[in-house]
């Protein structure tokens, strides 16, 4: 029997690559039931800014026919070849709108491809369109988006995560299987955690950085978004690697052995016997809903359970990570977001009246094309950055990024990953703190360590909390990302040993609308 | 308290050119005292012996030889301009105090006009 639209979309990245293979399905068929799926819910959740149907079908058809052909040609197909994708629209494609989830950069489009978007091109992956974000990247919430709020699939009066709410949402709700989505402090995994997808941020550097749109430098990372471990880690091997256009990306000589491991098979190694999981001291109590602590816990008896060493790890210095990142990722973000001056490219506001000096037309093309959020931070960091404050604030912040080095360097030797919840609450109701700025940055508090250290970490379900996903967390040392995929991929299996399906499979039903 | 006052957000507004009006500055002025207030914290943590992080990783220079690759023509460049006039980026007047647009020096090739 064919299978039908619905249990197509319902498939992992995975089963999809094996029912092409095996031409049970057609990429056009798999694209096209994708591309009805988001013409039925995305009125609702909002995930999409763009959608490239028409782009994704030729991809699809093209893919069909080298399989058809058979032979070398159908061989040398990448094993996501005809799997559909979403990205994050803060990362560049050229043929396709590019806006950042601003207005600075509405209708801008992108003379040249990322660099995962050329691998994702290469592997010839159907692009289904861009995905919704907090203007910039900067928020946790998608709230902060000139293109309207994302909708979490759980609950779509409640925000799903951010910045990449649009990529967590879109595979959530069965409009992409797969997404592209950037982590600067948490805006893959914290999505991730609150719709009950899987997401990682590599290694820093362990994925081209070429052609996302920078918000903070030394934080900034590209990664993948799915439902299953296995899927995250399919799509982790297609995009990491060195790449001549991003001086910061590593070398293959750089990781343990000379070589990039395969993250997939990393994800198929699901025993956790004698491996030493740290429980980091600092990432759990005040401030941890009870929901989000009893799921944490129960995932730490699994794992213990299934010979797993549990051991509790002492931080200090993460007491002060949300403040040095609140300094060192507004500090960055206001140098990197000078460039946008209305001048070559972007969006042009002149004056009301006044004279009409390049000046003048910088500041009020800049206070009509970013939002409140992005506004906040280029002053804060202006302000950290400027004469008389600098040591006293991104100087110190900086220190303390040597203090949580440390920290990890020292929990490290005691294990082999560490966990903790990837977000201290469940998803919570959309304007809830659009108005308090600090009790959005405060979401971020277990995800901002890895960014400040360039360590690896994944987001993976770990049960539900009042009906709505919870996340935990891996994270490991640099280069050893395929640790967190075995961690993550065991508890995956552990959590899912039962009778009921998945916890992605869960989602309740969406109002469907037929257009 | 904190040390931020109105007229240092006016300020930082100026060097971020971005234009704010009363209301705006007010608003953003009492917004970073609170934000300000909870991360100066981070002051009394590391001591003077410890040594700043700047990245992630260690990084060196990268270098490669200065030939010409890929470039894009005019027309690329030019394509998500918010004005352009004569193979040019056209820009509003930055020296002269009459309101009239002046065209800007912009590198490419051949000097076309």
């Amino acid at each position: 029997m064919a299978p039908t639209p619905d249990s197509l979309i319902r498939l992992t990245a995975a089963q999809m690559s094996a029912k092409l293979r095996t031409g049970e399905i057609t990429s056009v068929e798999l694209t096209q039931a994708h591309l009805d799926r988001i013409g039925a819910v995305d009125e609702t959740i909002n995930a999409f800014i763009h959608v490239s149907g028409d782009e994704a079908l030729q991809t699809a058809a093209a893919v069909d026919a080298s399989r058809a052909a058979g032979g070398a040609e159908a061989e040398q197909l990448h094993p996501l070849a005809g799997v559909p994708i979403a990205i994050k629209d803060l990362i560049v494609t050229k043929g396709q709108p590019t806006t950042a989830g601003s207005k600075m950069l509405q209708g801008w489009m992108s003379p040249y491809d990322a660099t995962v978007v050329e691998k994702i091109r290469t592997a010839r992956m159907p692009i289904l369109g861009k995905t919704n974000l907090d203007e910039f990247a900067m928020g946790s919430s998608t709230e902060h988006s000139a293109y309207g709020p994302t909708r979490n699939p759980w609950d779509i009066t409640r925000i799903p995560g951010g910045s990449g709410g649009g990529s967590a949402a879109a595979v959530a709700a069965f409009e992409a299987p797969l997404a592209l989505g950037t982590d600067t402090g948490g805006s893959i995994r914290q999505p991730g955690a609150v719709t009950g997808t899987v997401g990682t941020k590599p290694t820093y550097g362990g994925v081209s950085r070429y052609g996302a749109i920078a918000m903070a430098s030394s934080l900034d990372q590209i990664g993948p978004v799915a439902r299953t471990v296995e899927d995250a880690a399919l799509l982790h091997d297609l995009i990491a690697g060195h790449d001549e256009k991003d001086s910061t990306s590593l070398a293959e000589a750089e990781y343990p052995e000379g070589r990039i491991p395969s993250f997939a098979e990393a994800a198929t190694t699901k025993n956790v016997a004698g491996l030493r999981i740290g429980v980091i001291k600092q990432l759990q109590g005040s401030g941890y809903q009870a929901g989000v602590l009893s799921r944490f816990q129960e995932a730490l008896d699994q794992l213990r359970d299934n010979g797993a060493e549990i051991v509790e790890v002492d931080c200090p210095s993460f007491d002060y990570a949300l403040g040095a990142y609140y300094l060192i990722m507004p500090s960055e973000a206001s140098s990197n977001l000078a460039r946008y001056d209305g001048v070559r490219y972007g969006t042009r506001v002149l004056p009301e009246s006044g004279p009409m000096t390049i000046e003048r037309v910088m500041g009020a093309t800049r206070a009509a094309g970013f939002g409140d959020e992005v506004k906040r931070r280029i002053i804060l960091g202006t302000y950290a950055l400027s004469a008389g404050y600098y040591d006293a604030y991104y100087g110190s912040a900086q220190k303390i990024r040597t203090l949580i080095q440390r920290d990890f360097e020292a929990a490290f030797e005691r294990a082999d990953v560490l966990v903790s919840p990837t977000s201290p609450t469940v998803a919570f109701p959309l304007e809830d703190k659009l108005d308090d700025p600090l009790a959005m940055y405060l979401n971020d508090v277990a995800t901002i360590p890895a960014n400040l250290a360039g360590i690896p970490g994944i987001s993976v379900p770990g049960g539900l909390s009042e009906g709505l996903p919870v996340g935990i967390q891996f994270l490991a040392p640099a280069k050893e990302d395929a640790r967190v995929y075995r961690a993550a991929a065991a508890l995956e299996r552990l959590l899912n040993d039962n009778d009921e399906p998945p916890l992605w499979a869960q989602v309740p039903a969406l109002e469907e609308v037929t257009r | 308290m904190s040390e931020i006052s109105r007229a240092d957000v006016e300020h930082l507004a100026t060097l971020a050119h971005i234009a704010m009006t009363d209301a705006e500055l007010e608003k953003m002025t009492s917004e970073l005292a609170v934000i300000v207030d909870s991360v100066k914290r981070v002051q009394e943590a590391a001591g003077a012996d410890v040594p700043a992080t700047s990245h992630p990783l260690p990084l060196t220079n990268v270098f490669r030889d200065d030939v010409v690759g890929h470039a894009f023509t005019a027309e690329e460049a030019l394509a998500n301009a918010p004005e352009a006039e004569d193979s040019r980026f056209k820009v509003p007047a930055i020296l002269n105090e009459d309101d009239d647009a002046v065209t800007a020096n912009t590198p490419q090739e051949g000097g076309a006009r």
